[in-house]
């Protein structure tokens, strides 16, 4: 790739960055990343793989931005409200880092759709904040053989962790979904806006070292932390023989679009 | 006495055996259906959560279910409900 001054100045403290170097930026420029949801964990990711001149950004969302979003998805901005969110973020990034070509997909990523979407790029980063679409999202990868960086966040907590093809598995870990009606209500639930930032800069720290090919990912290890106590914890997990997905005798062949328990009442105000 | 490692941290218990089951309760465990059980590094099956035993020296890590922060008050009036 011939990098302009500006490329070389935008890049710079990676190109001097010893294990990632120009080699390392050439490769984060050629690379095509699918950030699934717009929301707390997409916007920090989608920001800092943008600054860091990600070739190819996909992204896709079906709502549109709410005003108690801003609290956290600091990708959106207060004009932004009732736009869509892949737009509002489009139009973030395209500020940020013209070099970035931006692919939106203003929808929900579905059974039907998602290894279609899946199969266009290196990387898929799980955003999302529901447990139906994160199985779809790991069935979906071990199926297509993509690796992705789950993440998830509630209250003062985060937990993430990488999967590449043969390491344990987002199912590996939790089985199945949980039922519907264990699903924290609103009462129970909320999130420290800061936490959607500790979480979305460590899965893309992990996106951009999977494009560099640089250190150890986070595989086969569960990383969690408590903003409350700032204790950070990696549990050792083992891929899963028993996995419905990536086990011995995998019974989930097909994707499917669990039930979402949700306790989202749209207002209208 | 048994001293199993849960979630990093030495307990004590005064029998030799703890189930998965009487463990989650006596670390209050606020929904059973929102964990994942490891027991030396194997998970254990949801359903064998009353049969299984943890010894002496076993470790044991809940993994906890997150899903992310929209489930939470995006609901303008629950949200009104809970400031008065």
């Amino acid at each position: 790739m011939d990098y302009t001054e500006d490329q070389i100045q935008r890049y710079s403290r990676h190109i001097i960055l010893q294990d990632v170097g120009v080699e390392g930026q050439e490769k984060i420029n050629n690379g095509k990343v699918l950030i699934v949801g717009a929301g707390g964990l997409g916007a920090p990711v989608a920001l800092y793989l943008a600054a860091a001149g990600v070739g190819t950004i996909g992204i896709i969302d079906g709502d549109v931005v709410d005003l108690s979003n801003l609290q956290r998805q600091v990708i959106h901005f207060t004009p932004d409200v009732n736009k869509a969110k892949v737009i509002s973020a489009k139009e973030k990034i395209n500020q940020l880092n013209p070099d970035v070509k931006v692919i939106t997909y203003h929808k929900l990523l579905t059974a039907e759709n998602a290894l279609d979407i899946i199969k266009e790029y290196d990387f898929v980063v799980d955003g999302t904040d529901n447990f139906p679409v994160k199985f779809l999202i790991n069935d979906a990868c071990v199926q297509a053989g993509k690796p992705f960086s789950h993440g998830g966040i509630l209250r003062f907590d985060g937990q993430t962790m990488t999967v590449l093809p043969g390491t344990a598995c987002y199912r590996c870990v939790f089985q199945a979904p949980p039922p519907a009606n264990a699903v924290p209500t609103c009462s129970q639930a909320g999130v420290l806006g800061a936490i959607a930032g500790m979480l979305g800069t460590i899965q893309a720290a992990e996106v951009l070292k999977y494009l560099t090919g640089v250190g150890d990912l986070l595989t086969n290890r569960l990383l969690t932390f408590n903003a409350k106590t700032m204790e950070f914890r990696t549990i050792k997990v083992k891929h899963n023989h028993n996995c419905a997905v990536c086990g011995d005798h995998p019974t989930i062949t097909e994707l499917v679009d669990y039930e979402q328990a949700t306790c989202e009442i749209k207002s209208k105000h | 006495m048994s001293k199993i490692q849960v979630n990093g941290k030495v307990q004590e218990f005064e029998t030799s055996t703890v189930s998965i089951i009487e463990l989650i309760k006596l670390n209050n465990v606020p929904q059973p259906e929102m964990v994942s059980v490891q027991l030396n590094s194997e998970f254990v099956d949801r359903n064998d959560f009353g049969s299984t035993l943890v010894k002496d020296n076993d470790e044991v890590d809940f993994l906890y279910f997150m899903g992310g922060g929209s489930l939470s008050l995006t609901n303008y009036s629950s949200t009104i409900s809970l400031l008065r």
